[in-house]
């Protein structure tokens, strides 16, 4: 393998690295990664927007993913979905006014055992019922 | 029956310490490995039977020896640790509790085909475990036991699609999680157009144990076809949802009600979003690859539960996570998401089922990976056994 593909193999860890840097993946990120690996802006485009936990819109300081596949739904994660609902006033697919959270559904998060579970960044909840929900969300600021 | 083979250290040893791994014999499979020549090793896996855990059930020696004989200039092994079947956990347990043992067989797996440098692909939503992940490895390294043997974690980023095996090597490539047509596969063609293996975390885990005790240690146990034990994921309706390892062709009863302790059971589905629905009247089915097995994922279903309202579910999640790619794959997740969505509502129309039936074929037959080949599949058993379910949703309307 010659050092232009090596370099171009690593799109994805240099987009995650731009996303957890600055919460999402701007523009400016885009061409800059395009200029320096020698490809189009479509390309770096187009990786950026397949994958669910890359973002190209900015986004809340941290990110709720409730987990809405079936070993969840049959544990009630509607309930759980409600609740973060009115504790924060926003829909999933939202982000609260003051940037503090942005709200998502998701697909199996593997915490299955601990269903219904959420994931709040990287730390993973589980066994959630209304009010543990009040409570982890508190822990972030 | 229940038995210990990969799950034998999880709870036992520190998966923060290598000590604790050395203690109970762990990596001195790796240095019987090296004493053998890599033939010998990949000899040994043939004899043994094992099969490849994470839902397809290839024969794991002879995917190794494909490898081995393909020439190229560089060789990877790569380590499948994106669970993201509905209803699996099992790899995130193994990860969380022995990631020596994996890192053991990842290291004897290159060793075997003669590979320089070997992947972990890690899924996003397990980011929690990366630091742990790598650790295990810094330390064997220290150690000296990755001295023919680069190992590196990358990380997933959300992607269904990415389990299945030549999207996940798109993805390390750096694009789109998107399947490849085959052949070539990735044995003679894979990473970087490089002679590939890739094998899921519990078969890897599974290595140590069979070069460390042999072959007919582990081909003893199992049935003809599926030799050894497989870790199940239990989850849904269960009091008690977990981890279960079991000699494989072990009853699905034993596994639901026995250690689950389920009751009441209506349906289980067996392999995540594309498995199989089994209706508890065949609740004394086998678990092996002559029956039905997947990846070990169990998700039960309560008597009370709607069978057109499960399928339905599931086919929003096949709809959103098809890559794209294939035009049967692409449009009939959402064909079929959308018509069981209508029947959930009530407006079910009479010619749904036979559309439903028609599109099922197609997609089984032309799709180009797993994804669109087997989504159809919990279509078609909830048809063959719950389809007075469809028909009432039907009569509603």
């Amino acid at each position: 393998m010659n050092k232009t593909s090596r370099d171009r193999g690593r799109l994805l860890v240099l987009l995650e690295a731009a996303q957890d840097k600055s919460a999402h993946i701007s523009r400016e990120t885009i061409t800059e990664l395009a200029e320096s690996l020698d490809i189009s802006i479509g390309e770096v485009y187009g990786v950026a927007s397949f994958y669910s936990f890359l973002s190209t819109k900015p986004k809340g300081r941290n990110v709720i993913r409730i987990c809405k596949s079936l070993p969840c739904l049959l544990k009630n994660a509607q309930t759980v979905i409600d609740s973060v609902r009115k504790e924060l006033g926003i829909k999933p697919g939202e982000t609260t006014t003051d940037g503090r959270f942005s709200f998502e559904l998701t697909n199996c998060i593997g915490a299955c055992d601990k269903a219904p579970a959420m994931m709040v960044n990287s730390d993973v909840h589980g066994d959630l019922t209304s009010k543990k929900i009040t409570k982890i969300l508190q822990g972030y600021k | 029956m229940e038995k210990r083979v990969v799950l034998k250290n999880c709870g036992v040893i520190d998966p923060r310490d290598i000590a604790s791994y050395l203690e109970v014999d762990g990596f001195k499979a790796l240095k019987k490995a090296l004493k053998m020549t890599p033939q010998q090793v990949i000899d040994e896996i043939k004899a043994s039977g094992l099969r490849g855990r994470g839902g397809a059930g290839f024969p794991c020696g002879l995917k190794w020896e494909l490898a081995s004989q393909a020439k190229g200039a560089e060789k990877y092994v790569i380590c499948n640790a994106d669970e993201g079947e509905v209803g699996t956990f099992k790899d995130r347990y193994i990860l969380e509790n022995d990631p020596f043992s994996l890192i053991e067989g990842i290291a004897i797996a290159g060793y075997a085909i003669g590979a320089k440098k070997a992947y972990i692909y890690l899924r996003a939503e397990y980011h929690f475990l990366l630091d742990l992940v790598e650790e295990a490895i810094a330390q064997s390294k220290k150690k000296g036991f990755l001295e023919h043997l680069d190992i590196e974690v990358r990380e997933g980023a959300g992607a269904y699609v990415c389990g299945e095996e030549s999207a996940l090597m798109d993805s390390i490539e750096g694009k789109r999680g998107e399947v490849r047509y085959r052949p070539p596969f990735p044995p003679t063609s894979g990473l970087w157009g490089q002679p590939t293996i890739i094998n899921n975390v519990e078969t890897l885990t599974n290595i140590p144990s069979i070069i460390f005790n042999g072959a007919e240690w582990f081909n003893q146990m199992g049935t003809e076809k599926s030799k050894g034990t497989k870790v199940f994921s239990v989850s849904g309706d269960v009091a008690k949802p977990g981890f279960y390892e079991l000699v494989l062709g072990s009853p699905l009863r034993e596994l639901v009600e026995k250690l689950a302790k389920a009751e009441r059971v209506k349906a289980v589905q067996i392999g995540g979003a594309t498995g199989r629905i089994i209706p508890y009247a065949l609740i004394d089915t086998s678990l092996s690859f002559e029956s039905v097995l997947g990846a070990g994922a169990i998700t039960v279903f309560g008597e009370n539960r709607d069978i057109v309202d499960i399928v339905s579910k599931t086919m929003e999640f096949l709809a959103e996570e098809s890559c794209g790619k294939c035009t049967p794959c692409r449009e009939g997740t959402e064909v079929m998401a959308e018509t069981m969505e209508r029947l959930v509502r009530g407006e079910g129309l009479k010619k749904d089922i036979k559309v439903l039936e028609e599109l099922a074929e197609t997609m089984m037959l032309c799709s180009l990976c797993g994804l669109g080949q087997a989504a159809p599949i919990p279509v078609v058993d909830s048809l063959e056994h719950f389809r007075g379910e469809y028909e009432n949703r039907i009569r509603q309307n």
